[in-house]
């Protein structure tokens, strides 16, 4: 198939987003949903036939020795503001790209199918607004589309702006709610804080480069080149390397849309969204978007060791904290929130903690002309669990949102024993389970394993870290198992019996699970590398024994726990009651951050400014304002229209000058 | 006793007076008109009297007054056509209800 | 020495002038002020009678008497009701129209009795040829003292004061 395919790939998800979101009331809810779904299949089926001729075809110049290209399929200059300055709209493939199209459309069309039926109704009514929901996820999937596509950091700019844009219209879709409403505005406004630094970095990395392009920025011999010219040109600022700078700025940006400590507080707010919403952009896809931006811009970064360590710092921080919050949370998305948190942490450390293996191998002057093989396995992880995390994460929360469908609520307090009513759900989702918690032969296996061997590669300490996290995930996962499905089957559930749902819901699942159960023989290593060569690798027993001896470690102290309706959970809650509250309340950054913005913020920064702004600034115009028209009032009365007062000032004026006139001549 | 020109101006003074007194106190335009011509006409006997008594040889103070005379002949006609039209459309002369240019 | 008969005409003259010119302003009907007024012209005109400029004194009868008095007599009848009185003043005008007057009158007279003695006491005897030929040589010549010019200026501006009297006073 040709790459040309792509731009079709790209376009027909806007072009849905224009025709539902026009005509909007004027078709029917099922027409648009099966327009807007079939829309979507054909997208998959184009975005498949274009990945796998990328990756398993030939004569495209997909494949040059060996080494797999960046095959730019289009690039017009869009804006051209000098002969140097050219911004440019187009579509490049790599291997990463390739696989976010694959991500990306598959996960959008099962979320398309299974909005068909969770979307129909909303708490009994028919939902309203169901043409707009699937204008917006047209919005989204073409505006991810575009990012993963991008030929520039420009054009990443844009479009990360724009899944930003369509995330929060799709978090406010149920704009009645209040909380809706303030979880859109949280996540735009902290994301957008993000995107300001992403935008500096732009900036500075654009500006002492001479580049957008991630051709010539990354490319081969492009990297060490652009970032020897950076520093030439831009030196240092406060002690590090203005390059450093600019790739912590883009990290910064990345870690806003990725929801990295400490910008993670919107992620947990957004589940207020439709719960096929949060499967697709907060659990899939466009939460990834920050890891995709680090790698792609991988070489530079390798080149910045300083700027790797805060990422690496940072991923590790997070995935430990999120995966603690996760093992108290009740209601079962914000679970699952933090647990895509946790999880997108490993990716960003498994990125970080590649790239000094890179680096240590080659000296910085020519790390990509001296290509070393069997490196990078970070990075290849990364992508690899980014792949598997999206596919199981989905199907995590679109079985989560057919048990909301099916009980009405989102506390797990509310469930209890739902097995035997919604057998299928309950698989897919131990299916799930499994994949996440590490156990082979699921996808997440095969994946967290590579991570993990990347991490102990690094360093001892961060092997053992992030397998400690690796168990936490197991436990919590559990716990949120089997309190949804066992625990008490004694438990009522208002009038009539939950069930699973209707095929187009459950169809998505059984595609998910089974994707989740194959997609770690997907063989990465040949395909997602940084330098484009196949990575040999193989399973290293003693970091796979010993991290699957600590999931099932996780998942049977969870049984142990949360299997029979018990009383050991509130014993061991008691026991640590400070710690779990804590843990409960997120360990209080929304009230820090609360604090901040209301108290240090709004009274120390804000209001002084609004006092100067109204008193002063309006003040000194008001004033202005003022004068002039007391001014203008006095002078008023001169200008009556009435003849006979210009008569008398006249007669005064001409007295005046006749009595001068007079004295003149008299003295 | 010698007719001189004190005996002459002092009327056409108090004409004047007269004149500024009306025009600065009547409502009415047409009287405000009036006392216009008064002083005029107390300026034009002013001309003649210097005239006659200071330069007798010559008569640019005659000429004077009968240009004035002829202007202010053209200066009433003028002012009460434009009165009339004034008083078509407000049905009144009164100066105080005539401050705005355009009604 | 002046005969008597001439100052007993200036005396009547200066009387009625005097007289007529604060009725005219003080009277409340406005055609009895405009028929003062024609009485002050009229006194006007015998002074420049005595002051041996007889065609002034025949002009001042024939355009002002003749002409202005009767344009003011029609637009009083075109825009008054017969026997309509104007308002009593109110005191805080005429107490500002008086002083205003009065301030005029007594630095006029200041100027005149200040400055009355530099004049000639008597009347000249000889003077300029006033006839009516000689008048209107002068009008129409354009030598030294002619008056050409400003006599057909005068002639454009009442050509000018007809069409415009016309185009205001049309009914529209």
């Amino acid at each position: 198939m040709p790459f040309s395919y792509s731009i079709a790939v790209v376009a027909l998800p806007l072009l849905m987003f224009l025709v539902l979101g026009l005509l909007d009331d004027r078709l029917g809810r099922r027409t648009a949903g099966v327009i807007g779904t079939v829309a979507m299949l054909v997208t998959t089926v184009l975005a498949y036939g274009v990945a796998l001729t990328y990756f398993f075809g030939t004569g495209q110049g997909q494949i040059v020795d060996g080494i797999r290209q960046t095959v730019t399929v289009w690039n017009p200059a869009w804006l051209t503001f000098t002969e140097d300055l050219v911004v440019r709209m187009g579509i490049a493939l790599d291997p990463i790209a390739a696989m976010m199209l694959v991500v990306i459309t598959t996960v959008s069309l099962m979320v398309h199918l299974y909005s068909l039926g969770y979307m129909s109704n909303h708490e009994g009514e028919p939902e309203k607004g169901y043409q707009r929901y699937y204008a917006f996820l047209g919005l989204f999937t073409f505006s991810m589309l575009g990012l993963v596509v991008a030929t520039n950091i420009f054009q990443v700019f844009i479009f990360f702006e724009m899944v930003g844009v369509s995330s929060y219209l799709l978090i406010g879709f149920y704009y009645t709610s209040p909380a809706a409403v303030h979880a859109s505005k949280k996540a735009f406004i902290v994301t957008r804080l993000a995107d300001l630094f992403f935008l500096l970095g732009i900036l500075i990395l654009s500006f002492y480069t001479g580049t957008f392009d991630f051709e010539s920025l990354v490319g081969t011999g492009g990297a060490a080149a652009r970032v020897a010219q950076g520093s030439a040109h831009g030196g240092t600022f406060m002690g590090i390397s203005i390059m450093a700078w600019a790739l912590t700025f883009i990290f910064i940006g990345g870690a806003g849309k990725s929801a990295m400590y400490p910008l993670h507080i919107w992620l947990p707010d957004a589940m207020e969204g439709p719960t096929p919403v949060s499967a697709l952009i907060h659990a899939a896809t466009m939460v990834v978007a920050g890891v995709y931006l680090v790698a792609k811009l991988f070489p530079l970064y390798v080149l910045e060791q300083g700027a790797m360590d805060v990422i690496a710092v940072v991923g590790a921080f997070t995935a430990f904290y999120a995966a603690a919050i996760a093992c108290t949370q009740s209601d079962i998305k914000r679970a699952l929130a933090f647990s895509t948190i946790s999880q997108i942490a490993f990716m960003m450390t498994s990125l970080a903690v590649s790239s000094s293996d890179v680096a240590l191998a080659v000296s910085p002057s020519d790390a990509l002309i001296e290509i070393h093989g069997g490196r990078g396995l970070g990075y290849m992880a990364s992508m690899f669990h980014l792949f598997t995390h999206a596919m199981f994460k989905a199907l995590l929360f679109l079985c989560a949102g057919a048990i909301i469908h099916a009980v009405g609520s989102n506390e797990n307090s509310a469930m209890h024993g739902l097995h035997k009513h919604m057998p299928i759900t309950s698989i897919a989702f131990l299916i799930g389970c499994l994949a996440i918690a590490g156990i082979p032969p699921f996808a997440g296996f095969w994946s967290k394993d590579e991570i993990l061997v990347a991490c102990y590669a690094k360093g001892l300490g961060w092997g053992l870290w992030m397998t400690m996290v690796a168990g936490l995930t197991a436990f919590y996962m559990f716990r949120l198992y089997l309190l949804i499905f066992f625990w008490s089957d004694h438990k009522q559930h208002g009038h009539h019996a939950p069930a699973d749902a209707h095929w187009t819901m459950t169809v998505p699942l059984i595609i998910l699970a089974a994707i989740s159960v194959v997609a770690g023989f997907v063989p990465a290593h040949d395909m997602v590398t940084w330098d484009g060569k196949p990575l040999h690798t193989q399973l290293d027993w003693t970091v796979a024994g010993s991290s699957v001896l600590v999931a099932c470690l996780g998942i049977g102290l969870a049984w142990r726990l949360y299997y029979k309706e018990n009383d050991a959970p509130e014993r061991m809650k008691a026991a640590a009651s400070g710690l779990w509250t804590a843990a409960y309340h997120r360990f209080y950054m929304d009230e820090l951050y609360q604090f901040i913005t209301h108290k240090v913020i709004f009274q120390c920064v804000s209001k002084p400014i609004a006092w100067f702004d109204r008193k002063v600034i309006d003040g000194t115009m008001n004033l202005m304002g003022t004068v002039t028209q007391y001014c203008a009032a006095m002078v008023r009365p001169l200008q009556s229209g009435k003849v006979q007062a210009y008569v008398l000032t006249y007669l005064i004026g001409a007295l005046v000058l006749a009595a001068a006139l007079i004295a003149c001549v008299l003295i | 006793m010698e007719l001189n020109v004190l005996m002459y101006l002092v009327p056409a003074i108090v004409m004047f007076g007269c004149g500024v007194y009306g025009f600065l106190t009547r409502k009415n335009m047409i009287a405000i008109m009036i006392s216009l011509e008064l002083m005029l006409n107390a300026v034009d006997i002013n001309f003649v009297v210097f005239n006659r008594y200071l330069f007798p040889g010559q008569m640019e103070g005659m000429m004077f007054t009968l240009f004035a005379i002829a202007i202010a002949a053209a200066e009433t006609a003028l002012a009460l056509a434009i009165i009339i039209n004034v008083y078509r459309a407000v049905r009144n002369v009164d100066i105080s209800e005539i401050s705005k240019l355009k009604f | 020495m002046e005969s008597v008969g001439n100052i007993l005409v200036y005396c009547v003259v200066a009387l009625v002038i005097i007289v007529c010119s604060v009725l005219t302003v003080t009277t409340r009907k406005i055609l009895r002020s405009a028929t003062y007024l024609l009485f002050t012209l009229f006194a006007t005109a015998i002074l420049y009678f005595q002051l041996d400029y007889p065609l002034l004194g025949a002009v001042q009868i024939a355009v002002y008497a003749g002409g202005i008095v009767v344009l003011f007599v029609f637009a009083i009848l075109l825009t008054h009701k017969p026997g309509e009185d104007a308002d009593a003043l109110k005191t805080h005008r005429r107490v500002l129209g008086s002083v205003a007057a009065l301030l005029t009158v007594a630095l006029l007279g200041g100027a005149l009795f200040t400055f009355a003695p530099l004049c000639g006491k008597a009347l000249p005897a000889d003077m300029a040829d006033v006839s009516i030929e000689n008048i209107g040589h002068f009008l129409l010549s354009t030598d030294k003292f002619g008056y050409l010019l400003p006599f057909e200026a005068i002639s454009v501006l009442l050509l000018a004061c007809i069409i415009g009297g016309v185009v205001i006073a049309r009914r529209r």
